[in-house]
């Protein structure tokens, strides 16, 4: 399962609507095997594309450096989709890096953004409860 | 002089799993190559059998990606910090 505050599911959907009509992408950091998101790093899709992204590269490092300096480990990605479903595409499961992330994914299909994690193993894509906490 | 190499979460189990290594060389590809050798499961990880980079992968000498350098040719030096990366990307 994942575990966002609300602020940052928040941001996370504003990032989405604000980069539209391109999709956008941002990493997340936890403590290595919980289910909480601890930051959101919003990222540059440096494709900068309404149907693919690319997380910026030096946006990764930043990231991944940050995340280390606070005793956490990037632990999962999330992108937008503004035309299709909260879904992970062909292209999502080709490329998944790491099979201990979160998949996380907001639609913008509907009036009201539809967001869903996933988990990608051996090219399997599995959906995982998504909570969002008060706290 | 070794140089730190740190991996992504990935790879850190084909390397008894650490976060970071060291290796020694003069060049990004000789530090790949001793990483390899001290750690033979990283073969084929970072660079491809064809001996150039992954494309999944971004490699970082300090704060400069290596395909802006002169990629696996890319000078290295003692105090430098190499950082594999995932190439996060989908659509």
């Amino acid at each position: 399962m994942l575990r966002i505050r609300r602020a940052d599911h928040e941001s996370m959907i504003n990032h989405a609507r604000e980069g539209v009509p391109n999709e956008v992408c941002g990493l997340l950091a936890g403590r290595p095997g919980s289910p909480d998101v601890e930051v959101l790093y919003p990222c540059h899709n440096a494709a900068e594309s309404p149907v693919i992204y690319e997380v910026d590269s030096l946006d990764m490092l930043k990231a991944d450096r940050d995340a280390e300096t606070r005793g956490l480990q990037i632990t999962g990605v999330y992108h937008s989709h503004t035309h299709t479903e909260a879904y992970p595409s062909p292209t999502d499961l080709r490329q998944a890096p790491d099979p201990e992330w979160h998949y996380v994914l907001v639609s913008l299909q509907d009036d009201e953004p539809v967001t869903r994690s996933f988990r990608i193993i051996d090219n399997a894509i599995s959906e995982e409860p998504f909570e969002v906490t008060d706290n | 002089m070794p140089v730190e190499v740190r991996l992504p979460t990935v790879l850190r189990s084909r390397a008894g799993g650490k976060s970071s290594i060291q290796a020694d060389g003069g060049t990004l590809g000789e530090v790949l190559s001793d990483a390899v050798r001290q750690f033979p499961d990283l073969a084929g990880q970072v660079v491809t059998d064809d001996g150039v980079l992954h494309k999944f992968v971004n490699v970082y000498r300090n704060d400069e990606d290596v395909r802006y350098l002169d990629k696996l040719d890319t000078a290295v030096s003692g105090g430098d910090v190499i950082s594999i990366l995932p190439a996060v990307a989908g659509g």
